[in-house]
């Protein structure tokens, strides 16, 4: 078996991995530009301790569930704690299972990490941790299986090409349900609450895009058409994407915004997820220059509801993907992806397939995630108090601030830790 | 003629701005400002370091208001600001000798007075 392995294809792949796990940290920073100042850090750490949570879930049974065998709904322990996971490729590819494993890890911890976007600034650490952790098994394991794993939705003839199910639909309709169940901030439609550092929101959609290459370009699983098709996709269709927000920015507003291209980016990266190896160039940049639309349409609908679905997760990530998913089934093109057409080139069947994941992966999405955070909530509380929101998640949470000055702060020995709550402090009059 | 100062906390400043606007308050400033009342002063860890910060955070409002607003300004801003834990803050009211528009030149009672447009 070791003989299939093509080095060039596993060079690019270690390279993608890397580039995929590099999304999250540009996701903390994306989000947490996008709170108040006093919630940068929990915000951040949110992207962070899905990589400490998720990686080991997928290490532990998540992979296993996702891709061992063929069961329709979800896969078998054959190789959960990595057991026979190692130089070999697996069936039919050509890069050794070990890289396969960590590159799919990057796409489980990523997609854990985007839903910390619906509940940031009022949910509590420790219970993102556990439903992080729940959420990565029962959730993305389930609808990795599904749509890559060769669960039904695969083997029914569904294409998705780098995860408009599990990472964009699966983390999206998630977020919608744990807004609704952790419930909107504390001044949620009564007072703004605005991004405190648009260079952070734009550096991170920068990096975000950066490492999307890997994300599509490393899901052909090699150096062959596919993902070389991909790659171009991905360069392609988030500047049409870009293009078309800049015009609906300019009709509504006058003005060209920051915070709105860097949502735009996300939002043509996401949408050529799914479809990135099954569509031409020129309908990429058509998918890209399309998926504005539905993705502005909601976020300009959601800030006028009740609905405190904090970083607009369902509008970037839950909407496009939906809408990559459909638009494979109307323009896929085998004579490009060597796979199938879609209902433009004369195979209707395709819009059915794709139809079939675009309700089946929000549905599952949305109703495993309501009822997780319920049984959680259930146990412990979900939510800071209104107190500790006032304050900040940063010193409530974590004990640290991510704008600290160090005027007034008082070097504790380490005897005195503990002991000691006042100590005199000038008088600052 | 008074000037009226307000220091609170900074996520009640937004509550004092609707509530000082309620009172029909219109000229103001705000500054952020750091200081110590009787608050429990928090903890923080960084690598190994531990600190305690003595100073916390506050927005401090200068309000000059003719005689008969005082106790509106005052209301608004004790309205606002509290959240019934230690350290919502103090409001201090001392006299204000001479106030001047620049715009105009007025003087007084005139220059604290909104002008209606």
């Amino acid at each position: 078996m070791t003989a299939a392995i093509d080095t060039g294809d596993t060079a690019w792949m270690l390279v993608a991995t890397a580039l995929v796990l590099m999304m999250t940290p540009a996701l903390g920073l994306f989000y947490a530009g996008l709170v108040r100042s006093k919630n940068t850090l929990n915000t951040f750490m949110m992207s962070i301790a899905a990589i400490a949570v998720a990686a080991v879930t997928w290490a532990a049974v998540g992979y296993s569930l996702a891709f061992d065998g063929n069961g329709g709904l979800v896969g078998g322990l054959g190789n959960a704690f990595l057991s026979g996971v190692d130089f070999a490729p697996r069936q039919g590819g050509t890069i050794p299972e070990l890289v396969f494993f960590a590159f799919q890890a990057t796409f489980c911890i990523i997609t854990v990490a985007l839903i910390s976007g619906a509940v940031v600034e009022r949910m509590r650490f420790g219970p993102f941790l556990v439903f992080a952790a729940l959420w990565s098994v029962l959730v993305y394991a389930v609808l990795a299986h599904w749509a890559f794993g060769g669960g039904w939705l695969m083997s029914g003839g569904t294409l998705d090409f780098a995860g408009g199910v599990p990472v964009e639909m699966g983390s999206g309709f998630s977020a919608l349900a744990a807004a609704l169940v952790v419930g909107a901030r504390k001044e949620w439609g009564r007072q703004a609450l605005l991004p405190h550092n648009a260079v952070y929101v734009l550096l991170g959609a920068g990096l975000l895009w950066f490492g999307w290459f890997g994300f599509n370009g490393g899901s052909g699983f090699g150096t062959g058409h596919p993902s070389v098709l991909a790659f171009t996709n991905t360069l392609l269709c988030p500047a049409c994407t870009l293009v078309v927000w800049f015009a609906l920015d300019l009709v509504r507003g006058r003005k060209v915004t920051a915070i709105g291209a860097a949502t735009a980016i996300v939002v043509g990266c996401v949408a050529i997820t799914p479809a990135g190896g099954y569509v031409s160039p020129g309908w990429a940049m058509l998918l890209g220059a399309l998926a504005a639309l539905p993705s502005y349409a909601i976020i300009v609908w959601r800030t006028r509801t009740r609905v405190d679905e904090t970083l607009d997760v369902l509008a970037a990530h839950g909407t496009a993907g939906f809408f990559g998913i459909l638009f494979i089934g109307f323009f896929a093109q085998a004579s490009w992806n060597g796979v199938s057409d879609g209902l433009f080139y004369g195979n209707a069947a395709q819009l059915g397939d794709q139809a079939l994941a675009a309700f089946a992966a929000p549905a599952y999405a949305f109703v495993m995630t309501f009822v997780l955070l319920k049984l959680i909530g259930a146990v412990m509380p979900l939510r800071a108090s209104d107190r500790e929101e006032a304050m900040g998640m940063d010193v409530v949470q974590h004990g640290e601030e991510a704008y600290v000055t160090g005027e007034g702060a008082i070097l504790l020995l380490p005897d005195d830790v503990g002991k000691a709550p006042v100590v005199p402090v000038a008088d600052p009059g | 003629m008074k000037l009226v100062i307000g220091i609170v906390r900074p996520e009640q400043a937004n509550q004092v701005l609707e509530a000082l606007h309620k009172a029909e308050v219109r000229g103001f400033s705000m500054s952020r400002v750091q200081g110590h009342g009787g608050e429990v002063e928090r903890v923080e860890t960084y690598r190994g370091t531990t600190v305690q910060m003595g100073l916390s955070e506050k927005v401090r409002f200068e309000v000059a208001v003719s005689d008969n607003f005082v106790e509106k300004t005052v209301q608004a801003i004790c309205e606002g600001g509290r959240t019934g834990e230690v350290g919502d803050g103090k409001i201090f009211v001392v006299p204000l000798d001479h106030a001047v528009r620049i715009r105009t030149g007025d003087s007084d009672e005139g220059a604290v007075t909104p002008v209606s447009r």
